[in-house]
């Protein structure tokens, strides 16, 4: 028995508010990982050499820093959804689940923005 | 069903490789003395295994990945089809992984 309108169950605010947008969101970015991966593990093998001044000049290239970014964020983005699908799946217990969805979202997060504001410091510094 | 798993491994694995990917860009942009103290580790001879394996949980991923995609999309979901492409993903994964390894890795 729901305590729902109709209206509101038709307009997506049911149970699986946003699940459609997610199952689209991590499609669309596995499909902007597919180019951006394969362009970083080519670019990894294309690098002179992996010492500071190599990878800070490499870094620094704007297509590299657009790109770089780009990658953070849909990996990001991959990752903090597929690992939210696995904890659903595995973690027992209403309660450690949300509290470990949690701590994996927040991680995700703070990640993602470390490793951008990091590529952006890289690009703009001196 | 097999491959279904190493999907999930593969991609929970690649969470890490992406951990360690974040720590590098993030030690870059500290300076030049943390960016050593990063790479001496990532160098070191005990780390490389990792490397390999998370350059064979990319390759993978990626090749199963568009698999996955094609299924949703509707195609090559009859059995013959299915274990046909998940022999190629296999195969690839192995030699992609294989060649990146012996070129940036080791």
């Amino acid at each position: 028995m729901s305590l729902m309108t109709p209206l509101n169950r038709v307009l997506g605010l049911g149970k699986g508010a946003g699940a459609a947008e997610h199952w689209w969101l991590q499609r669309m970015t596995a499909v902007a990982l597919l180019p951006l991966g394969l362009w970083l593990a080519y670019e990894l093998l294309m690098l002179p050499g992996f010492d500071y001044a190599s990878v800070v000049a490499w870094v620094r290239e704007p297509a590299t820093s657009i790109l770089l970014i780009l990658l953070v964020v849909a990996a990001g983005y991959h990752s903090a959804y597929g690992v939210q699908v696995v904890i659903e799946d595995y973690v027992p217990g209403k309660g450690m689940r949300a509290a470990t969805l949690m701590a994996s979202t927040l991680a995700h997060v703070a990640l993602t923005i470390a490793a951008v504001f990091a590529v952006l410091k890289i690009a703009f510094g001196p | 069903m097999w491959l279904s798993s190493l999907h999930r491994i593969t991609g929970l694995l690649l969470s890490l490789g992406a951990v360690a990917l974040a720590i590098w860009l993030i030690a870059l942009a500290t300076g030049a003395d943390s960016f050593a103290a990063v790479a001496r580790v990532y160098g070191a001879a005990w780390f490389k295994p990792l490397l390999v394996g998370w350059a064979f949980c990319f390759f993978y991923h990626l090749a199963n990945g568009v698999r996955h995609l094609a299924w949703d999309a509707g195609y090559g979901f009859d059995p013959a089809h299915i274990r046909a492409s998940g022999w190629t993903v296999v195969v690839v994964a192995f030699a992609a992984a294989a060649a990146f390894s012996y070129a940036a890795i080791i």
